[in-house]
C-alpha cells in the first residue's frame, strides 16, 4: 500500500463527511468559475469589438452631444489619419418601443463599412446595393431573424428621438443586407442605414452627427493623433474629446457599475466560507485520529512523512472539489453563452488562465486548510497520541 | 416525565454543549452569515436603486414626454406645445395665478465617476422659475439658487458624493462657456439629487436648443385629475403627447432594476447556501455522533426518539439563527447607507444608497433559517435512531 493509497483511505473512511466538504469546496470554485469568467468575458467583449488604430471622437461635453457634419473632412485631413467615418444613434425600435428595441445607427455606408469591415461582414453584393439605395439598410442577423425580415423586404423602422415633419418617427427603409459579427458569438441587434436619408427628413439636428470614428495610419500614432483633433478643434463651440475605441468602451462599461469589485467581494466571501468550514472539520477529523498517528509513527513512519500524508489528504480534498467545481462552471458557461442572457456577455468559456488559477487557489486552499492538523500532527508525541482520549 | 419537558430538557443541553464543539459550530455560524450577507448586500443594492426611483415622483405631478420617446433625453416640446399645456385641465395655479408647470431641458454631461476614474454620463436640467414648485423634496444645503439668467449651476448631493468635477465654487467648462457651481442642493431618497440644474433659457441658448425644451411637469389640483389631462395631452391635435403621473414615470424604470437580483444576487445566494447548507450538515452530523454515548444514555433511561431529533434541530436552528443575526449585523453596518450609482434608465447617472429593510431581511434570514432546517432534519433523523445498546458498547 503506498502513502497515496493511504490518503486516500484516508479521506473516505467517512464518506459523507467528505462528500458534504466537497460539495461546499465545489459549490466556493462554482462561484469562482462563474463570476471571474463572467468578468473576464465582459472585459473581452469591450477589447474584441474595438480596433487597436480606432480612435472615437465625439462632443467634449459628452458622447450624446452632437458634432457638426462638417468636423469629418477636417478631421480627414489632419495628419496620421487614414480613415474617417460618422454614425449617429438613432434609438431605433420596430413597433414596440418597449420591448422591440435594438441598436440603430445612420452613418455613411461606404466609408463606415470600410472602417469596421472586420465586425459588420456583409456580402459584396450587398454591400454595393446598400450603397447605392439611398433608402437602404443593413440589419444584423440577430434582428432579421427575430422578425423574420428577407432583403428587399421594406420595413417601417421607427425612433424615440428623431422625427419627421409630418410627425411620423417610422422611416421605410428597404433591407439591402444582412450582415453577421467577427465571431458568431458577437452580437448583431443592430441596424445601419444612410445618415442622408435621416438628413434629409429629420425635424431638428440637421447636419449634425454623434461621433466620428478615425483610423489612424499606426497604433502609435493614437496619441499624436488625438491631440491634434482635440487641439484643432478648442475653443470652439464644439469642443472635442478623442480617444482609442478601448478606453471609450471600457469607459462606457464602467457607467453601469462596479462589477470587478462586486466580483472579489463575494468570491472573497464564498471562499472564507469554505475555509472555515474546511479547517474545522478538518482539525476534528484528525483529533478523532490522534491514536492512529500514534500508532503510525509508533510503526516507524517518520514525522515529516506523517505531515505530508495529512497535508496530502487536504489537498486531495480541495483538488477534487476544485476540478469538479470548475469543470461544471465551464459547461455552465457553454450552456450560458448560447442562452440570449448570455450573448450580452461576449464570449463566454472559461480561459486557461482563470482554470489554472482556480488550481492555484485550490493548493492554496488545501495547503491552508492542513496546515493546522498537520502541524499539530507532525508535532505530536507518541506517548501523548496514544494516552488522548 | 412528558414529551414536551423531555424534549425542553434535550434542547438545552444540546444548546449548552455547543462550546464544546466550538469551532465546528462558529464555522457553520460564520459561513451562514457570509450566505446571509451576501444574498442581503445585493438585495440592499436593488432596494436602494428601487426605492430611490419610486421615491422621486409626486403623484399629483404629471410628467408630459414626446409620445414614444421612453426617456426625458429622448424628448422634445416646442414652446408652443408648453403654453398649451399650461391650460390643460387641473394643472393647479401658483400663488401668482399662473399655472405651475415647469418646462424643461434634460442634456448629458461628463463627471468623473469616483469609484473608476473613468467618465459617466451626469444629467444636466435646465429648470425655469417653477422647478422648485413641482419638486417639494428639494431643499438647498449649502450656497444659494443660480440667478436667473446667469451661468450658474446647482448641484445635487448625490452627485456630489459620487462623482468628480461639481464641487462648490468650481468653475466648469461646456463648449466656450464657463458655469459657476453655486449651491448644493438635496433631495434625499430620489433621483434628483443625482441631478445638475442650471437656467432653462441660458442652456438653451449656450447649448444650441432654440427655443425647444424636453419635457414639462405640471402640478395637478387633484391626482385624480390625471385622467383628463393624459387625455387632453393626447388628443388635442396641437399636442399629441403622452403625459402620466411623475410616480408611475419612476416606477416604471424601477422595474427593470428588478433584473439584478434576478439574474445575480439570488442564484449566488443559493449556490452559497449550498455550499453552507453541506458546512452544517457537517457539524450536525458531528455533534450527533460526539454526543452518541450521551444520546444513548438518554434513549435508556426512557428519553424518546423524537426529544433526540428535537435537540438536534433546534440546535441546527440556533446555529442558523445566529448566523442569520450576524450576516445581517454585518450588512448593517458594512453595507447599509453605503453610496453607489449606476447607469439608470434615463441614459444618465442615479446615485442611490444601499438599504436594508424588514422585507428583504425576512428573505435573507428565511434562507439561512431553511439552511438550518435541513441541516438539522438529516442529523436529527440519525440521532432519533440510533441504537442506544450500540453506541453504549462502542
Amino acid at each position: 500500500m503506498t502513502d497515496f493509497d493511504l490518503v486516500r483511505k484516508n479521506l473516505f473512511r467517512k464518506p459523507l463527511r467528505t462528500i458534504l466538504l466537497t460539495i461546499s469546496i465545489f459549490m466556493a470554485f462554482l462561484i469562482f468559475g462563474l463570476l471571474v469568467s463572467l468578468n473576464v468575458g465582459l472585459e473581452r467583449a469591450t477589447e474584441s469589438g474595438s480596433a487597436s488604430d480606432r480612435l472615437i471622437v465625439s462632443n467634449k461635453i459628452n458622447f450624446t452631444e452632437p458634432l457638426p457634419i462638417a468636423y469629418v473632412n477636417r478631421i480627414a485631413a489632419i495628419k496620421g489619419v487614414t480613415g474617417v467615418t460618422h454614425s449617429s444613434w438613432f434609438g431605433a425600435y420596430y413597433k414596440d418601443p418597449r420591448t422591440s428595441r435594438f441598436v440603430g445607427f445612420a452613418v455613411d455606408p461606404e466609408t463606415y463599412l470600410t472602417l469596421y469591415a472586420n465586425d459588420v461582414r456583409i456580402p459584396q453584393a450587398q454591400r454595393q446595393a446598400f450603397i447605392a439605395e439611398r433608402t437602404g439598410v443593413i440589419v444584423g442577423k440577430a434582428v432579421a431573424d427575430q422578425f423574420g425580415w428577407k432583403v428587399g423586404q421594406t420595413v417601417p423602422i421607427s425612433s424615440n428621438i428623431y422625427a419627421q415633419p409630418n410627425g411620423r418617427r417610422s422611416w421605410d427603409m428597404k433591407i439591402s443586407g444582412i450582415f453577421t459579427g467577427a465571431k458568431p458569438t458577437d452580437s448583431t441587434s443592430a441596424l445601419y442605414f444612410h445618415y442622408d436619408y435621416l438628413n434629409e427628413s429629420a425635424t431638428f439636428g440637421r447636419d449634425q452627427i454623434g461621433n466620428v470614428a478615425v483610423r489612424t495610419a499606426s497604433p502609435d500614432l493614437n496619441d499624436a493623433v488625438a491631440k491634434a483633433i482635440d487641439a484643432s478643434f478648442a475653443n470652439s463651440p464644439y469642443e472635442t474629446s478623442t480617444v482609442d475605441e478601448k478606453t471609450f468602451a471600457r469607459a462606457f462599461l464602467k457607467q453601469a457599475g462596479d462589477l470587478n469589485f462586486i466580483v472579489s467581494m463575494v468570491v472573497a466571501a464564498a471562499f472564507a466560507a469554505i475555509l472555515m468550514i474546511v479547517s474545522t472539520t478538518l482539525v476534528s477529523a484528525m483529533r478523532e485520529r490522534t491514536k492512529e498517528i500514534g500508532v503510525m509513527k509508533t510503526l516507524g513512519f517518520s514525522s515529516p512523512r506523517v505531515l505530508r500524508m495529512v497535508l496530502g489528504e487536504a489537498l486531495m480534498l480541495s483538488t477534487i472539489g476544485a476540478v469538479l467545481g470548475l469543470g461544471t462552471s465551464a459547461v455552465m458557461l457553454g450552456g450560458l453563452s448560447k442562452s440570449p442572457v448570455g450573448a450580452n456577455f461576449g464570449d463566454l468559456n472559461m480561459s486557461p488562465v482563470v482554470a489554472i488559477s482556480g488550481l492555484l487557489l485550490a493548493v492554496t486552499l488545501g495547503l491552508v486548510t492542513g496546515a493546522v492538523p498537520a502541524i499539530s500532527a507532525l508535532r505530536m508525541s507518541i506517548v501523548d497520541a496514544l494516552t488522548r482520549r | 416525565m412528558s414529551l414536551l419537558s423531555q424534549t425542553r430538557s434535550v434542547i438545552a443541553m444540546n444548546v449548552r454543549s455547543i462550546p464544546q464543539r466550538l469551532w465546528m459550530s462558529l464555522a457553520t455560524v460564520v459561513s451562514i452569515a457570509l450566505v446571509v450577507a451576501v444574498l442581503l448586500g445585493f438585495l440592499a443594492l436593488a432596494n436602494g436603486f428601487n426605492q430611490t426611483l419610486k421615491g422621486s415622483g409626486a403623484p399629483d405631478v404629471a410628467i408630459i414626454l414626446r409620445d414614444g420617446s421612453q426617456a426625458e433625453l429622448n424628448s422634445s416640446l416646442s414652446r408652443d406645445q408648453v403654453d398649451l399645456l399650461a391650460q390643460g385641465p387641473g394643472v393647479r395655479r401658483g400663488a401668482d395665478g399662473k399655472p405651475l408647470i415647469s418646462a424643461e431641458l434634460m442634456l448629458v454631461v461628463d463627471g468623473i465617476k469616483k469609484s473608476s476614474g473613468t467618465k459617466a454620463n451626469m444629467p444636466l436640467r435646465g429648470i425655469g422659475p417653477n422647478g422648485l414648485a413641482v419638486r417639494k423634496q428639494v431643499r438647498l444645503q449649502t450656497g444659494r439658487m443660480f440667478a436667473p439668467g446667469s451661468n450658474e449651476i446647482v448641484v445635487g448631493a448625490g452627485l456630489l458624493r459620487e462623482f468628480n468635477g461639481f464641487e462648490m465654487g468650481k468653475t466648469i467648462r461646456f463648449g466656450t462657456q464657463t458655469w459657476r457651481v453655486v449651491g448644493v442642493f438635496e433631495a434625499p431618497g430620489t433621483v434628483f439629487e443625482s441631478e445638475l440644474w442650471a437656467d432653462a433659457p441660458v442652456v438653451q441658448s449656450l447649448f444650441n436648443r432654440g427655443t425647444s425644451y424636453q419635457t414639462a411637469r405640471v402640478v395637478l389640483a387633484d391626482p385624480a385629475m390625471l385622467p383628463a389631462f393624459v387625455a387632453y395631452a393626447k388628443n388635442e391635435p396641437r399636442l399629441q403627447l403622452e403625459a402620466k403621473s411623475e410616480q408611475a414615470f419612476y416606477a416604471a424604470q424601477a422595474e427593470r432594476s428588478g433584473a439584478l437580483i434576478k439574474y445575480f444576487g439570488w442564484p449566488l445566494g443559493i449556490i452559497m447556501a449550498i455550499g453552507a447548507l453541506a458546512g452544517a450538515l457537517n457539524t450536525m452530523y458531528s455533534s450527533v455522533s460526539n454526543r452518541a454515548a450521551e444520546i444513548a444514555t438518554l434513549r435508556v433511561i426512557g428519553f424518546s426518539g423524537f426529544s433526540a431529533f428535537m435537540g438536534t434541530m433546534v440546535e441546527a436552528l440556533v446555529l442558523s439563527a445566529l448566523g442569520a443575526f450576524l450576516g445581517v449585523a454585518i450588512c448593517a453596518v458594512g453595507f447599509n447607507g453605503l453610496s453607489a450609482s449606476t447607469l439608470g434608465a434615463g441614459f444618465t447617472q442615479v446615485a442611490f444608497r444601499l438599504q436594508i429593510g424588514p422585507q428583504i431581511i425576512g428573505q435573507a434570514v428565511t434562507l439561512a433559517l431553511v439552511i438550518g432546517l435541513v441541516g438539522g432534519i438529516f442529523p436529527g433523523w440519525r440521532a432519533a435512531r440510533q441504537k442506544p445498546l450500540l453506541a453504549l458498547a462502542a
